[in-house]
């Protein structure tokens, strides 16, 4: 057997859907394979442990060319609304839950996860706008700590 | 592959130490198994994890991942992390002697 990962810190700086996704998937999978992992959100990647919003996340319609479709369509009323419900339907089909299933999911698997303190400063956020799975509201300083000795990953 | 005598049997090795043939597993080479994925001794519980992963491979053809794995057994996530703090689908796959789940989720 060949080299192994033993940890990552995966950083989520965006709040799209198509955004906080793929770094869910990927910390997520790290603790699968007993990879530990942490997630660090910041600026608009912390609406995703934001208590009111993020069972509220949206795709992007508009300046996204993976949704296939001219700006000046998503710019209609209502447009993101609509692909957000045709990729949940499609994510429902596939069996991979919704974004406050799957933070529950991650906190469970030991995953640690952490929000950005210039970020909730800047938003005017306190902890306690955010899911009990946020173990704390850390410095940059204290995330390259937590991430030492593994792999950082940017989302 | 490499080849191994586990409980006394010789057994091929996939390069991340499963089971080549699930159809060679014993209860013995759980025991065994664990042990080099540092979990020593097995309890109730454990063996619970083992055969509902034996038993789902043999009813559809492959282990489940974590989250089928609690939805279905009823066990809850972080039990199954406490239990198999290595990753419980992949650590429990290997123990019960069949190939390592595959899926993103």
């Amino acid at each position: 057997m060949g080299e192994t990962i033993e940890k990552v810190s995966i950083i989520i700086s965006k709040g799209s859907l198509e955004g906080v996704y793929p770094g869910l998937i990927m910390a997520n999978g790290a603790r699968a394979e007993g990879i530990e992992a942490n997630l660090f959100f910041t600026f608009f990647g912390l609406d995703a442990i934001h208590k009111d919003r993020l069972e509220h996340l949206k795709v992007a319609a508009v300046g996204n060319p993976g949704m296939h479709m001219a700006s000046l369509v998503g710019v209609l009323p209502g447009m993101s609304a609509i692909a957000t419900h045709m990729m949940e339907k499609k994510m429902e089909e596939h069996d991979i839950p919704g974004v406050p299933e799957f933070m529950e999911m991650i906190g469970d698997t030991g995953c640690r996860l952490y929000a950005c303190k210039a970020s909730v400063d800047l938003f005017g956020f306190t902890k306690d706008d955010f899911i009990d799975q946020v173990e704390d509201v850390i410095t940059v300083g204290e995330f390259y700590g937590e991430a030492a000795g593994g792999q950082i990953i940017f989302t | 592959m490499t080849t191994d005598t586990i409980a006394g049997t010789a057994v091929e090795l996939d390069n991340e130490g499963f089971l080549a043939n699930p159809a060679q597993w014993t209860e013995q080479m759980a025991v065994e198994l664990a042990r080099r994925e540092g979990i020593d001794p097995l309890t109730e519980r454990h063996w619970e994890v083992i055969r509902f992963m034996r038993q789902q491979y043999e009813d559809t053809g492959s282990g489940p991942n974590v989250r089928m794995l609690a939805k279905t057994s009823g066990i809850p996530i972080k039990e199954l992390y406490q239990l198999f703090p290595k990753g419980p689908a992949k650590t429990a796959a290997k123990v019960a002697g069949i190939p390592k789940p595959r899926g993103c989720i």
